[in-house]
């Protein structure tokens, strides 16, 4: 969320201060070297909110950022998704070329498809360990999502080709589609930024206006559909190549402030009504109608909308130099979001062991917090040992060390 | 962030307040309520009417009542113990001795909405009910069917049924915990409650009240019980939320009631 960064960085191959001419680059990159806690610190958040937004609803759910508005922290994790991929691979598009990039890009999608193949390899597991011993005559109708298991030949083809997946496995294949993309919205970007985010609107407009999607197995379409949600990736990726900076004023704006707490505000006040039946009479009919249903799958544009109120706010009152940023409260935090693909991954798998411990031990609050700060925990030091790791394992290959290039400021998962 | 925090204190306040609220509009009425089904009372109401009910219970005429469903609206082996038996009964017992009430069955197994309404109005025409109780969404979500095609599908089958000179209800999922992680319902909830928004009829939310039965304790959805046991008292006690739910939404007042 780094919105209107005040970088003083260097900006690349000449763009400094010169008017752009045609065989400049017409972006520009921050300067290398320190990280932005910021990202990080809010890349860990939306890993923890998306933890616990998998798990059964319970106290906890009430302090995910869904109960107080339209958007929840999906959107975080792919705006801060592409920010980070932009200002990684965009510095190596520049300093090393397109191939290269390119090259780099792809190796990062074959990670994420790996960690998405294995999380389904799990849910394998979990789903037919529930098919052979939960006979419950309630739910004889809801076994029906057993027979697929009938026809594992079917399935796990249509699994490994992204169309078959599974409940709470739908942000992987969306972030393979939208890697795979990155390669031409970066050079395009390169280009032309302003216009590559104009057509990423115009891709976002017309799939809303031909209700195009992507196709999935046994039938219906992706939960989050890449041509919606491009927008957003595309966006974060424009913010860090330089126009951020160009936004600042416009950002730090009073007038802007006050609209976006307005619309915070509201959006607060229409989901208060989901959970306090008794408030609903006060909402307009005819506002209810226009607003109803607010679509996820397509990124609904309430929702794009709060989440630059949400982005703005926290830009203006989250100064990138907060002392706050270094202390050891937000550091699990922090150390999550360095290492999203990993702890994003692991995040799912807990959010399953979660549901199956809940299900065969007992199902009882307590329980239920203890799952939940366990499995946050867990989070933590795992990703606690990963840079302990990389750590270690840098300062023995000190030699080889390239300071450009770490998969982790890129990552997201 | 300071704005953040005091919105989560302002929601974590509304969260306490909130069982201490619902226990205030508990509905008085009905005393024989077996614990166990007990519910608040906003989850019994509703701001639809049904008129046709009203008129024909007013006008002391047959109350005929059909529940179109699938595998979730009856029990293996347990016919009489499921919610529309169970409903038949407690309607029964609550609207005046001389009313005639009868409910029929039809389960479109495996079917999913926009597969169910193709058999609509033949099914109308030849039970002509005076409310029709549709519940559906189950098999769409199981099959991932695209949400607004089952919004599409939902809304053409109120509208037959409707066209066919009946009351209608829709009712929702089930809530099955242990299913949860691998079929996707609130899509289908949402669309579910658009419909009955626009069509301004109303919405059994079947997947809050069994939720709400499991949250405070009453039933253990969570159970891997082979046994009939648990599904009987569920459907009991849908069925008795069933007929409260119509006979509220029908505004049949103690005129109308028995007890």
């Amino acid at each position: 969320m780094t919105i209107a960064d005040q970088v003083t960085g260097s900006t690349i191959a000449g763009t400094a201060g010169a008017k752009p001419r045609a065989a400049a680059p017409a972006i520009s990159l921050p300067a290398i070297g320190e990280r932005e806690l910021r990202l990080d610190l809010f890349r860990g958040l939306a890993l923890w909110l998306i933890f616990i937004d998998h798990l059964p609803p319970s106290l906890l759910t009430w302090f995910t950022i869904r109960n107080y508005g339209f958007s929840d922290a999906t959107e975080i994790f792919i705006f801060i998704s592409g920010y980070t991929a932009a200002f990684v691979y965009g510095r190596a598009m520049l300093e090393s070329g397109v191939v290269i990039a390119t090259a780099r890009i792809l190796r990062r999608v074959w990670q994420i498809y790996v960690a998405h193949v294995f999380l389904f390899t799990i849910f394998l597991a979990e789903i037919s360990y529930v098919a052979t011993s939960f006979e419950n005559p309630l739910y004889t109708e809801e076994m029906g999502i057993m027979d697929f298991l009938k026809q594992p030949d079917v399935t796990i083809v249509q699994a490994l080709l992204l169309r078959f997946r599974p409940v709470n496995m739908d942000v992987l294949p969306l972030y393979i589609v939208l890697m795979l993309a990155l390669p031409v919205i970066l050079w395009s970007m390169k280009w032309r930024p302003d216009l590559t985010l104009a057509l990423s609107v115009v891709l976002y407009a017309v799939t809303w206006e031909y209700d195009l999607y992507f196709s999935a197995y046994p039938n219906g379409f992706w939960a989050f559909n890449p041509l919606a949600w491009q927008l957003l990736f595309v966006f974060g990726a424009w913010c860090a190549l330089g126009g951020a900076r160009r936004m600042s004023r416009i950002l730090a704006s009073p007038v802007t402030m006050w609209i976006a707490i307005a619309y915070i505000v509201a959006a607060f006040y229409v989901t208060l009504t989901w959970y306090v039946p008794q408030l609903s009479h006060l909402m307009p009919k005819r506002l209810e109608q226009w607003m109803y249903p607010i679509d996820k799958t397509d990124l609904d544009v309430l929702r794009f909308t709060h989440f630059l109120a949400l982005a703005a706010l926290t830009v203006r009152f989250l100064p990138r130099d907060w002392p706050g940023l270094t202390s050891p409260w937000l550091r699990p935090l922090i150390l999550c979001g360095q290492h999203s693909l990993e702890i994003f991954c692991l995040g799912v798998f807990l959010a399953f062991a979660g549901h199956f411990i809940l299900a065969e031990v007992s199902g009882g609050a307590a329980m239920h917090a203890l799952i939940s700060l366990s499995g946050i925990l867990i989070m933590w030091g795992v990703a606690w040992v990963i840079s302990w790791y990389k750590r270690v394992a840098e300062k023995s290959g000190a030699k080889t060390k390239n300071a450009v290039g770490n998969a982790d400021l890129a990552g997201g998962g | 962030m300071k704005a953040k925090v005091l919105l989560s204190l302002v929601l974590l306040c509304g969260y306490l307040a909130a069982p201490t609220a619902r226990a205030d509009d508990a509905a008085p009425a009905a005393p024989a309520v077996p614990p166990a089904c007990e519910l608040p009372s906003y989850l019994l109401t509703s701001e639809s009417r049904l008129p046709k009910v009203a008129e024909a219970v007013k006008a002391g005429k047959p109350l005929e009542i059909l529940v179109i469903g699938s595998r979730s609206t009856t029990i293996p082996a347990s016919e009489d113990a499921s919610y529309p038996a169970r409903m038949q009964a407690i309607l029964k017992d609550k609207l005046p001795a001389s009313e005639v009430v009868h409910v029929s069955v039809e389960i479109q197994s495996k079917k999913t909405a926009e597969e169910a309404a193709t058999t609509f109005v033949k099914l109308v025409e030849a039970k002509r009910p005076t409310l029709v109780i549709w519940q559906t969404g189950t098999v769409d979500a199981i099959r991932a069917i695209d949400p607004d095609d089952f919004r599409g599908a939902v809304t053409g089958g109120v509208t037959a049924l409707q066209n066919a000179g009946a009351d209608v209800v829709l009712m929702n999922l089930q809530y099955s915990p242990r299913t949860e992680t691998m079929i996707s319902v609130p899509p289908y909830l949402d669309n579910m409650r658009v419909v009955a928004q626009e069509h301004d009829i109303p919405l059994f939310d079947r997947f809050a009240i069994m939720r709400q039965w499991n949250d405070q304790g009453q039933f253990d959805l969570f159970s891997p019980s082979r046994g009939p046991e648990l599904a009987k008292q569920v459907h009991d006690c849908l069925g008795r939320a069933l007929a409260q739910f119509v006979i509220d939404a029908a505004h049949l007042g103690p005129a109308q009631q028995q007890n």
